[in-house]
């Protein structure tokens, strides 16, 4: 294992020619020693993904609030909304997280998913609040990546909201409290 | 239930890439191997196998949907019974326990499981993406899907929680690529030390590219007899089996969002106690449920009431070095809060091997010998069946054969723990072989 690189590489692209035609040998026996053709399949779509029940959420987003569901029956309180609670099958109902949470675990991703990669270094964290049983997945910002440490395990931390709306779960991020 | 057994194995070369092939001769590689390895022809297998289970994750990686049918045809295995097993990085381990129960339950006396990925078909960083395709598509993948991250996450839990050190981390890849240093079917085989791991590249901290496994082209077979079966393949072939019975089988799950998971009591395996665990908040982010269940569920049935004593060997799914490390602990290798103590005091490494560091218990079980996913690859399909293809070849003590170097075979191996995970923990299986000759 090399300490540092030994050599330079050009990172690797996807662009390049479209194959039209190659080289074919006149002896059908030499076809097995062929070199693979390896050729480009573009593959894009747009989904109309429902929020389905899950819609006030991204509602509550749009409007500066952070909503998340709490059973109607046994009272468990969700950090992340769901219709049904997943411990009695009742139904639950909508309630306002509160501004100020803390932070429970962390990361902070240098690489990532091919449509996260332009925004790292990003900090995502798993908001806890009291009261609340479970925890909400979100991004942390205004905050020194290269400082990260396990101390900011328990850091006070605020929601804040984006004014025009995305209708994604980044609409709402937190900065340090 | 009838007793089922593995009867052979094979793995593919794992590679970063295989331009070379269709998924389809790349699983005959492995599945030739297994045949081959039990003295059976291309034909005879078709005769003699009763069906078939299969074993990928992605229809994205492959863009191809139905691909296990265009196995079957390829093995030369229609018109028998075949289905499609998944379930996230469990995927393999889901299907090794697909191909026992079909023969447990009387359906199939042979049965063949293949697995397969091929996910050099696209980059790293839109693998990346359609491997984070499996977290909550509304409240998970849009904040910055990443899997990395998630596992990131939840070590920087445990460390808060236990103290575990990122120095701790880093000795499982500094063991489970030095093992793999000696097994030929690994796709990443170097001695590397402590340094080495922290300071390659950041990934999402506190992991580094070496603590994270790679993407790989690769395939894996294991077949699957009753009694009946052996008896069969034995009469076909004219050689005596060298079989592996099955003798555990546990699975289990947790919520697919990591924010849901409960905060509640741990649940005990025989040799612990409630007092044990007092103020601890289970599984939280730190812990994985679901590899707890499967483990209990797997000892149960395979009466293990001591795990470190009961077992000789551990093949574990490694994707992260924070997961083998939290693996340990829902496995009960040692309490939870333990997992980095246990793995600096040596007790995963391999007994006698030269790892560059003094362990005061080196080798008390072996975790990861053939170097695990961190270092072997992990095609995610064919992952969880070459784990059981290693198991087998160990506890037949025929790594020397196979890897053409007896390195890595645990001396007198009887039992041997196959665990394969998905999901942050969202499935993980567990399965107990055993030397059966």
């Amino acid at each position: 294992m090399a300490k540092e690189k030994k050599y330079f590489k050009l990172p690797e692209t996807d662009e390049g020619t479209i194959l039209f035609n190659v080289p074919f040998p006149k002896d059908l026996s030499q076809l097995k020693g062929m070199a693979p053709i390896v050729i480009k399949q573009p593959y894009q779509i747009d989904y109309l993904h429902s929020y389905g029940q899950d819609s006030p959420f991204f509602a509550g987003l749009a409007n500066g609030k952070l909503l998340s569901t709490k059973c109607s029956s046994c009272g468990y309180t969700y950090g992340t909304p769901r219709l049904h609670c997943m411990y009695c099958g009742s139904e639950c109902d909508w309630f306002e997280l509160p501004r100020e949470g803390k932070i429970h675990a962390f990361t902070v991703c240098y690489f990532g998913s091919e449509a996260f990669l332009k925004e790292t270094p990003f900090a995502l964290i798993l908001v806890e609040w009291p009261g609340v049983d479970s925890l909400f997945l979100a991004r942390l910002v205004n905050i020194d990546p290269a400082k990260a440490s396990t101390d900011w395990i328990g850091m006070k931390v605020r929601s804040q909201f984006r004014r025009n709306a995305k209708f994604t779960p980044t609409d709402v991020y937190f900065v340090p409290a | 239930m009838r007793d089922v057994y593995v009867v052979s194995g094979g793995v593919s070369k794992f590679a970063k890439a295989r331009p070379d092939v269709t998924f389809q001769p790349m699983v005959k590689e492995a599945y030739d191997y297994a045949l081959n390895d039990i003295g059976l022809d291309f034909k005879q297998g078709a005769e003699l196998i009763d069906g078939s289970v299969a074993s990928y994750f992605s229809d994205h990686f492959a863009r191809q949907l139905m691909s296990g049918a265009m196995v079957q045809d390829y093995l030369g295995l229609c018109p028998k019974p075949n289905k499609r097993i998944e379930g996230g990085g469990a995927t393999g381990g889901l299907c090794f326990q697909a191909g026992w129960e079909a023969v447990a339950s009387g359906r199939f006396d042979i049965c063949a499981a293949f697995g397969w990925e091929t996910m050099s078909h696209v980059n790293t960083w839109k693998g990346n993406e359609f491997i984070a395709l499996a977290s909550d598509v509304s409240f998970d993948y849009p904040v910055g899907g990443f899997y990395s991250g998630y596992y990131a996450m939840m070590v920087t839990r445990h460390m808060k929680e236990y103290g575990t050190t990122v120095e701790q981390l880093a000795l499982v890849s500094v063991k489970n690529h030095n093992n793999a240093f000696f097994n030929p079917y690994a796709q990443k085989r170097m001695k590397i030390k402590i340094e080495d791991v922290r300071k390659s590249a950041m990934v999402a901290w506190p992991l580094t590219m070496l603590d994270i496994c790679v993407m790989s082209d690769g395939a894996a077979a294991v077949i699957f007899a009753n009694e009946e079966g052996i008896k069969k393949i034995e009469k076909a072939s004219g050689k005596r089996l060298k079989p592996t019975k099955v003798t555990g089988v546990g699975s289990g799950m947790d919520a697919m969002r990591m924010a849901d998971r409960p905060h509640g009591k741990v649940t005990l395996l025989p040799h612990e106690k409630a007092a044990d665990y007092k103020n601890l908040k289970y599984p939280g982010v730190h812990s994985f449920r679901s590899g707890r269940y499967a483990s209990k569920m797997a000892y149960e049935m395979a009466k293990i009431t001591d795990p470190v004593k009961q077992i000789d060997f551990v093949e574990l799914h490694d994707a992260y070095t924070s997961s083998e490390v939290q693996t340990y602990e829902d496995m009960g290798l040692c309490k939870y809060g333990e997992g980095g103590k246990f793995v600096e005091s040596g007790a995963p490494f391999m007994p006698g091997l030269d790892y560059g560091y003094k362990f005061p218990r080196q080798g008390l079980i072996p975790v990861n010998p053939s170097g695990g996913l961190i270092a072997c690859g992990h095609p995610v399909g064919a992952t969880g069946l070459m784990q059981a293809v290693f198991a087998h070849w160990q506890l037949q003590g025929s790594i020397k054969k196979h890897f053409k170097d007896a390195t890595l075979q645990v001396k007198n191996a009887k039992r041997g723990v196959i665990h394969s995970h998905a999901g942050t923990g969202t499935y993980v299986t567990v399965s107990i072989l055993e030397k059966g000759f």
